[in-house]
């Protein structure tokens, strides 16, 4: 049993460390945040040039291996720097998502064009009714010769805003919840009929609502078999829990820290507030919660890149989602009640991690839905 | 024992009932039920209104312009209110200053300050806290010398809030140090417009400058706007302490959002074909914050019905000050919950007095988030949830 980092881990660790650290802070953040595009493309090329966006991917589609493992190395780092760029939704998701579906031509075109940085990506799953369930899918995709014409809308598409294309889950058959008959197509994001409601989140990303109204594409724009997509939208999706779940764990430890290092100079009653036991036994507590979600999340990496079944990994990954939601509420919560009204501010970095930590608690689905994805699995 | 209301008080509470229904504004009641913050016209126009129905002070003595109501009797027009979603008056003025103005001010500062307050001309803000003076409120340092018949004032306040509303503030200061820091603090009414005040925004989470930063550089106060003794101020801001304690369980606003809660559960898919108010989990805890909220609610019946006989209220403030917030904290959740990706956006104008835009997701789902972001105010200001807690280890427990 050995769970260290190998040589290559480590040496990814450093180099995101590295860049975080020297290129990341929390002024720089805002400069971004408060950018045109919402978000820094030059960052963007920085990760490619890195090789940071050819990590989803193994080595026999262009990539450096793709193991969850090193998602998760890269993840914690950025979840540290509370980073931006939309790596989750333009590399890991979408990237896993076109290595699981895609074939060919197509496939190469996109995997290329995801790691040297120029194709930008965006994955439309989500509906108004479906709440975070990828397999309830009402968007309907009707086959019109050699074109297929998608109606429907897409929520919370994260990326949307600056996506080239976007992958889009559409149904060509079935009732809504029909885990058969959902295909995914590759839309350019200035195809006509895509009208897109954009917004920053509540954590600084950028994302849309996106409207598909006889959106014209051509057949040979589905990734792979007609009606066969869910289960890998399903291993992509447990991909990206993993990824957020490890930017969780960097943005908790992150509030933590913050938090021991503000109780030991903050003074009240003429002694720092970190002397007072009531506050020290929260803080030990939440030094325990860091803990356990950062190991329920190696466990679930550990089990993706393992041989289990596929049963297995989806349940490990619904685990880790729904630990990592209570450390979530418990850590970020008491890391602004500890702080006091100096975290309520947008002027300190604290509470914009709790901002980022409530949405990744939200992201591919809450503690609760997880909770009870793992109990029916 | 009975916790029934009498002939007398139910005929109370229907005349409050019609009085809301009639006379609460259309539009105000639809920016309440779209979580529009109301501005300050909105929240002046309202009180005026109470005002003229002789309803604007109900804690106040007759002799001010109060109403004569009994405990209960306030209780009730709370509760409506509160079930109906008209807002409290802002306390500030109403329910922290006047008493301090009432108990220990002249004859001279009552008439010049009660019936402004009463009549909403005058919009006051609080001065206590302070960078490093938070929970430990009695180490504040700005501080007020004594020139002739002025105080010269310096120093700097924090969360103070909506003092960009505000005519007037009230304020601790020191004006003795060298003796234990609670005896050297004195109670000063400073108009906001004298020279020398400046107001820095602060932007909270949710996105809004909710509160502000003070600064006073040589503010000359006339020495006439002291109340009471100098460096007596802690014992009257113990005085007004308490009062900022009293309805803060939040029930009747408790009662509203669990209404509203089960309604968006009602309609909010789960993803599976059915809605999230037949979740097991989600219904499990809905059921839980609502006996919560039943045992909240007969916590503050026991607490009054001590207060009707004339018992001062004691450290029972603190349970309620620390069971309601941490309840209304709980419901945060919840509607973020409910809310799912919905209350993702960031689009604080969206509820903002004047926004004409559509609105990003379904019904005020985009407004979760920024409640409970907001709402984690609720364990930190009013005396924190921590400081309650000694109150009650110490005064209660006796440790």
């Amino acid at each position: 049993m050995d769970f260290s980092y190998t040589d290559v881990q480590q040496m990814l660790q450093d180099s995101v460390q590295k860049f975080v650290q020297k290129s990341y802070d929390f002024d720089t953040r805002n400069t971004i945040l408060n950018s045109e595009k919402g978000y820094s493309a030059e960052n963007w090329q920085l990760f490619a040039d890195l090789g940071w966006l050819a990590v989803p991917f193994s080595e026999e589609d262009g990539g450096l291996g793709g193991s969850a493992v090193d998602l998760m190395v890269i993840m914690e780092e950025f979840g540290k720097a509370n980073l931006i760029e939309p790596y989750t939704a333009g590399a890991v998701l979408s990237g896993s998502l076109v290595a699981e579906l895609a074939t060919g031509d197509i496939k190469t075109m996109l995997v290329e064009g995801i790691i040297g940085g120029e194709l930008l990506l965006a994955s439309a799953f989500a509906e108004p009714g479906s709440r975070f369930n990828p397999g309830s899918v009402a968007t309907s995709a009707a086959v019109d010769g050699d074109d297929v014409i998608l109606n429907g809308i897409k929520v919370a598409v994260e990326n949307g805003p600056n996506a080239n294309k976007l992958l889009v889950s559409a149904r060509e058959s079935g009732d809504v919840r029909d885990p058969l008959g959902i295909s995914v197509f590759v839309v350019d994001a200035s195809t006509p009929g895509i009208s897109m409601r954009s917004y920053q989140t509540v954590d600084g990303k950028m994302a849309s609502e996106v409207t598909l109204a006889d959106v014209k594409v051509p057949a040979s724009n589905r990734l792979g078999e007609a009606g066969a997509a869910l289960p890998a939208i399903e291993v992509a999706t447990n991909r990206a829990i993993v990824a957020v779940s490890a930017e969780a764990v960097g943005a908790l430890e992150v509030l933590l820290q913050k938090t021991v290092e503000y109780s030991k100079t903050r003074k009240q009653f003429g002694t720092p507030i970190g002397t007072f036991q009531a506050l020290q036994h929260r803080m030990a507590d939440m030094f325990i919660q860091c803990q356990l979600a950062r190991s329920i999340v190696i466990m679930a990496a550990m089990t993706l890149d393992g041989d289990d079944s596929a049963e297995e990994k989806a349940k490990a990954v619904a685990a880790a989602k729904s630990r990592i939601g209570k450390a979530i509420k418990d850590v970020g919560q008491e890391a602004i009640q500890i702080h006091g009204g100096i975290a309520m501010t947008e002027e300190l970095d604290v509470g914009h991690l709790f901002k980022r930590v409530t949405a990744l608690d939200l992201a591919f689905g809450d503690g609760d839905y997880h909770t009870q994805r793992f109990a029916q699995l | 024992m009975n916790a029934d209301f009498t002939a007398e008080e139910l005929a109370f509470q229907e005349e409050v009932r019609e009085f809301l229904r009639s006379e609460f504004p259309a539009d105000l009641k639809a920016k309440v039920d779209a979580s529009v913050r109301l501005d300050k016209e909105d929240m002046v126009r309202w009180q005026k209104i109470l005002f003229e129905k002789g309803w604007a002070a109900p804690t106040w003595p007759v002799e001010h312009g109060g109403t004569s109501w009994s405990h209960t009797q306030r209780h009730i027009f709370a509760t409506e209110m509160g079930l109906y979603g008209a807002p409290e008056p802002i306390p500030f003025g109403m329910k922290m200053v006047a008493p301090v103005i009432m108990a220990y001010g002249t004859e001279e500062q009552k008439q010049r300050f009660l019936p402004d307050i009463l009549e909403s001309n005058a919009w006051w803000c609080q001065g206590y806290s302070e960078p490093n003076a938070g929970s430990d409120l009695a180490s504040l340092k700005t501080a007020a010398v004594r020139d002739g018949d002025e105080y010269v004032v310096n120093g700097s306040k924090t969360w103070n809030t909506l003092g960009q509303y505000a005519d007037w503030i009230f304020c601790l200061v020191r004006t003795d140090n060298t003796v234990k820091k609670q005896e050297g603090i004195s109670f000063l009414l400073i108009d906001m417009k004298t020279p020398g005040i400046t107001l820095k925004p602060i932007v909270l989470l949710d996105g809004f400058p909710e509160v502000n930063e003070v600064f006073f550089d040589d503010v000359r106060v006339p020495a006439e706007n002291l109340i009471g003794e100098e460096n007596k101020g802690w014992t009257y801001a113990k005085v007004l302490l308490t009062h900022e304690r009293t309805n803060i369980a939040g029930v009747p606003r408790g009662k509203r959002r669990l209404k509203s809660l089960k309604n968006i559960a009602a309609e909010t898919d789960d993803g599976f074909g059915g809605k999230m108010i037949d979740n097991a989990s989600f219904k499990q805890r809905l059921a839980e914050a609502e006996i919560e909220l039943k045992a909240l609610e007969y916590s503050e019946l026991r607490t009054l019905a001590a207060l009707s006989v004339g018992n001062a209220p004691g450290p029972e403030s603190s349970i309620l000050k620390i069971v309601g917030t941490e309840l209304a904290q709980r419901m945060d959740e919840m509607f973020v919950e409910l809310a799912g990706y919905n209350c993702l956006p960031f689009v604080p104008e969206q509820f903002e007095p004047g926004f004409t835009g559509e609105p990003i997701g379904p019904g005020n789902s985009a407004s979760a988030a920024l409640t409970y972001f907001n709402n984690r105010k609720l364990s930190i200001f009013g005396g924190s949830n921590e400081i309650q807690r000694n109150i009650i280890s110490k005064a209660v427990l006796g440790l």
